[in-house]
């Protein structure tokens, strides 16, 4: 019986190594983004924290190391997990990620000027991010669930809803509105998956741009009126992009130093640690702007590898998605990919002044404890996803 | 559990290409910017990341006559603190202000404010700034730096003028000669992270001063310095409120010594003369004091010549033809002009003279009768053609205008006036220079020191032309002159102005000052040697001298003292 049971458990694991497939090289690109964004974040922070950490350089160094180890050791978890498992906690999910948003209110710590953080045990975390892969969770499931009712106009705004609702409470009570677009995005991105229709899309897409458009008119007008003082934080930001230089002492500084920093970089940079912009003339260098340090540094061609890094990255995805063993596992993929792919084009198109500022970090690289724990979280869901897939179904 | 359609992997599909659609375009615009706007991103961050600190050019020094310098630099410091690189400011606080004789407020203030790089003082003696530097503290800065030397102290103060803060010229030679003098600054720049910390590794950029250009003038130094001492003298022992000596070269216009004392040291121009009460003085009226005490009697300032102008009435009547030398007048002491009785200054008349002895007695009644025989429109006409309308050209600021009636308001009584030199005014270098032009053969000259610009080396940059109209009186008119002129000296009313040995011309004049009876009296003498061929015409003005107020014996001594010395100088020069 014993020598049975060793030989049936030892067949079934040959099995699994055989037709079961695990995504190297999607593990190989988050690995590669990860040690490169530690190193670019060394780079980008030391400076800035050898001033105000009593000459300490690597004290952001060795905060997002830590945060590094944990979330790949939770994504090595989740990705032996089969996927499924995570399904009965997609409403619990959205449920305490909503509860965090809140506990902001009583309990919430101000970090440059804006109150998104939140201080548990020593650790601070950034609910927002939690929100992020609830709704994917949350999603995929929900999606499931109503199966064709999804085509409908009620399944459509049934799926919106509450997506929308925490977007809504990210925005208002954390005062970040990049990362409730960045939600909204995921949610958006999810549903035009589980529809067949396209015309809907098409048509959301024109109206929020045609909004968009709108929105900046209307601002400009109102800045060459008399009135100009009315257009408030977010129409000055609007201003600001459409010519950073007439701002340059206000919204426009940020934007001005990332393009001094993107520009004086040129087509091969200045090489590695040799920015200038580093030393106290980028705000958050290490953070949002990130990617001007690696264009000063590395130059066009620098900037170019990692945008082809992340192209990658979006593909396999892409590739994970597709050959899905089901719906379910497709739409969290899915959800994963929206999220990376968003938040770096949203990032790279601020860094580059395409669109107005706004604060959205990189994904893997930028600092940020709980943003690389959560998104190595994601990319153990897609890990985990890819694990189901048979090689005979490639 | 939902199942994969086909249309779910085409939507998959769909949303890849979209974002690298998104990713091509963002690729697009990083070409754009790291590419073609590389050069002006790099450039604008350059100007952010560097500082720029100016090095002085060494001022151009004023050389004289005989190559003395005469204006110089000497090595200054200026002591200023670093912000950021400050370690101990209560030491640097309490150092500073004991070194450098400031209170520890004014230094606590200037240590402790925020800003890249904050002057405490500058032009701090050398070995001082030397003696800050060995304390080594950490963020105060010891920059050497030039200032402007005088060695001759007040001598030709208001000619040479002097400098101010930034070493740019603020009176005299100094700011009419800036741009030769002043070079060119140099700049240092380094690289700074956004603190204004240098970045020891990215090395700095200098672009090195051009030393401004030294300037040669025709000033003498040893004529300059008897000419104010014999002004000093005589405005001590005559009380006198001022004294202008003007010495000039009347063939070419060189000036060669222009005393106006009381003179002030250019080393402290900023110092009121002793005595001057300024306790309660506004900031406006210290100033005033100050403009004043600058003033250049001999160019800033108009007076009424009196008896020195006969020599122009002269010359415009030889040279109108309405007066030979052997002209008979006859002078009952006073001359009705209109209804107007003019007195003569001898009350009983010099009778019977010829023209030549009128210019000796310095007969009033001929002068007029002179001037009323060219007439207005002759007399104007020759005003002109003196040059007397325009200012000279003198290569100093602030050259005053001629105060002179509109030819159309000029009726006999006033022309009799501006024929013995009242009722109009002129500056005693517009004097000097007509009185030159007259006796050099008729040559209009414009009076002037610079000579010639050259580099440190000494190699000539520039060499300075003035203009020179030809012919303002004949050849003959202009030697006549020089012969009245001499008999005036000889054996008239300057014969006080007579040196043994020589052949001095000159005109001896006393006018009174308006108001007319208020007993102020301006007394001169202008002389010239030797007579028969000028090198040197001298011009004294004696302002409000007590007791004996005769030009003739206050004024005309002053010169014949000064020619007595000069001219064996200059003859000695001549050799050389």
């Amino acid at each position: 019986m014993a020598v049975r049971r060793f030989g049936n458990s030892q067949k079934r694991r040959e099995r699994e190594t055989q037709e079961s497939f695990f995504d190297y090289t999607l593990l190989f690109i988050v690995l590669f983004l990860l040690a490169f964004g530690l190193v670019m974040l060394y780079s980008a922070s030391s400076y800035d924290a050898s001033l105000h950490y009593e000459g300490d350089s690597t004290y952001f160094l060795k905060r997002q190391v830590g945060a590094t180890a944990l979330g790949i050791a939770a994504m090595i978890v989740v990705a032996n997990i089969p996927y499924h498992f995570w399904e009965r906690f997609a409403v619990m999910g959205v449920l305490v990620s909503i509860g965090l948003i809140f506990l902001i209110i009583p309990f919430g710590y101000e970090a440059n000027g804006a109150k998104r953080w939140l201080r548990i045990f020593g650790i601070s975390i950034q609910p927002a991010e939690v929100a992020k892969l609830a709704v994917i969770l949350f999603l995929s499931s929900l999606i499931c669930r109503l199966g064709r009712k999804v085509r409908s106009w009620k399944g459509f705004l049934v799926v919106l809803a509450a997506p929308a609702i925490i977007a809504v409470l990210v925005w208002q009570i954390t005062e970040n509105m990049s990362s409730a677009i960045i939600i909204l995005g995921i949610a958006v991105l999810m549903l035009f998956v589980a529809c067949p229709d396209y015309k809907r899309f098409i048509l959301l897409g024109i109206a929020g741009v045609g909004v968009a458009a709108l929105a900046v008119y209307v601002i400009v007008q109102m800045s060459q009126s008399e009135n100009a003082a009315a257009v408030g934080v977010r129409g000055a930001r609007i201003l600001a992009w459409l010519d950073p230089e007439a701002y340059a002492s206000g919204k426009g500084f940020q934007t001005l130093q990332a393009l001094y920093a993107i520009g004086s970089g040129g087509i091969l940079g200045k090489g590695l640690g040799q920015s200038m912009q580093k030393l106290g003339f980028m705000p958050e260098a290490q953070n949002d702007m990130i990617f001007s340090i690696i264009c000063e540094e590395l130059g066009l061609f620098g900037a170019l590898s990692i945008l082809i890094m992340f192209i990658l990255l979006i593909w396999r995805f892409m590739v994970i998605a597709n050959n899905a063993p089901d719906l379910f596992g497709a739409l969290l993929v899915v959800g994963v990919m929206s999220h990376v792919a968003i938040q770096v084009i949203l990032n790279v198109a601020v860094v580059t002044n395409t669109i107005p500022n706004t604060g959205i970090s990189l994904p893997f690289i930028s600092y940020g404890g709980t943003s690389v724990l959560f998104q190595l979280v994601e990319i153990g869901f897609v890990l985990s996803v890819g694990k189901g897939i048979r090689f005979k179904d490639l | 559990m939902g199942k994969n359609m086909t249309y779910h992997r085409k939507k998959i599909v769909t949303i890849f290409f979209a974002c690298l659609a998104v990713f091509l375009i963002l690729a697009g615009r990083l070409g754009w910017l790291m590419i073609f706007r590389s050069d002006y991103y790099s450039e604008r961050a350059k100007e952010l990341h560097e500082r720029e600190r100016s090095i002085k050019a060494a001022r151009g020094r004023i050389i004289d006559a005989n190559g003395t310098v005469i204006a110089d630099n000497k090595t200054v410091c200026t002591v200023s603190v670093i912000h950021n690189q400050i370690k101990d400011a209560d030491a640097i606080v309490e150092t500073l202000s004991r070194e450098l004789d400031l209170s520890e407020d004014f230094v606590r203030k200037r240590v402790e404010k925020y800003s890249s790089i904050e002057r405490i003082k500058s032009n701090v003696d050398k070995e001082k700034g030397d003696a800050i530097r060995a304390y080594n503290l950490e963020g105060v800065k010891v920059d050497e730096d030039y200032k402007r030397y005088y060695p001759y102290g007040s001598l030709a103060s208001k000619v040479l003028g002097f400098t101010g803060g930034d070493n740019q010229g603020i009176i005299g030679l100094e700011v009419k000669y800036e741009e030769y003098l002043k070079g060119q600054e140099g700049t240092i720049l380094t690289v700074t992270d956004a603190r204004g910390v240098e970045i020891d590794a990215a090395g700095e950029e200098r672009v090195e001063p051009v030393a401004g250009g030294d300037l040669y003038v025709s000033l003498d130094m040893n004529i300059q310095s008897y000419a104010t001492q014999l002004a000093r003298q005589v405005m001590e022992t005559k009380e006198a409120e001022r004294v202008s000596i003007l010495v000039m070269n009347p063939q070419n216009g060189e000036i060669m010594a222009m005393a106006d004392v009381p003179e002030f040291d250019l080393n402290n121009p900023y110092e009121l003369p002793e005595g001057t009460d300024t306790g309660n003085l506004t900031q406006e009226q210290k100033q005033e004091l100050l403009n004043r005490m600058w003033r250049n009697g001999c160019i800033n300032d108009t007076y009424e010549p009196g008896s020195t102008f006969k020599i122009i009435t002269a010359a415009a009547g030889l040279e109108g033809g309405v007066v030979t030398t052997e002209d008979r007048f006859s002078c009952p002491g006073f001359i009705m002009v209109e209804d107007r009785r003019i007195r003569c200054h001898k009350i009983a008349g010099h009778g019977s003279e010829n023209f030549v002895e009128a210019t000796m007695n310095s007969c009033n009644p001929v002068f007029i009768t002179v001037g009323l025989r060219l007439g207005v429109e002759k007399y104007y006409h020759y005003f002109k053609q003196f040059g007397l309308l325009n200012k000279t050209g003198v290569d100093l600021p602030g050259e005053a205008g001629t105060i002179m009636h509109k030819m159309e308001d000029m009726k006999a009584v006033e022309l009799a006036t501006v024929s013995f030199g009242q009722s109009f005014q002129i500056t005693p270098i517009q004097l000097a220079t007509t009185a030159s032009s007259i006796i050099n053969g008729g040559n209009r000259i414009t009076p002037h020191f610079a000579v010639m610009t050259s580099d440190r080396e000494g190699t000539e940059m520039k060499r300075f032309s003035y203009p020179v109209t030809e012919h303002i009186v004949s050849e003959e008119t202009s030697a006549t002159m020089r012969m009245i002129l001499e008999q005036v000296v000889e054996k008239g009313s300057g014969k006080n102005g007579y040196v043994e040995g020589a052949r001095i011309g000159g005109k001896t004049a006393t006018s009174q000052t308006l108001p007319r009876g208020s007993g102020r009296y301006i007394a001169s003498f202008l002389g010239f040697a030797p007579a028969n061929d000028p090198k040197v015409l001298a011009l004294v003005i004696i302002h409000n001298p007590q007791g004996v107020y005769y030009g003739g014996q206050v004024a005309a001594p002053v010169v014949r003292q000064l020619f007595e010395n000069i001219l064996p100088y200059l003859e000695k020069m001549d050799y050389n």
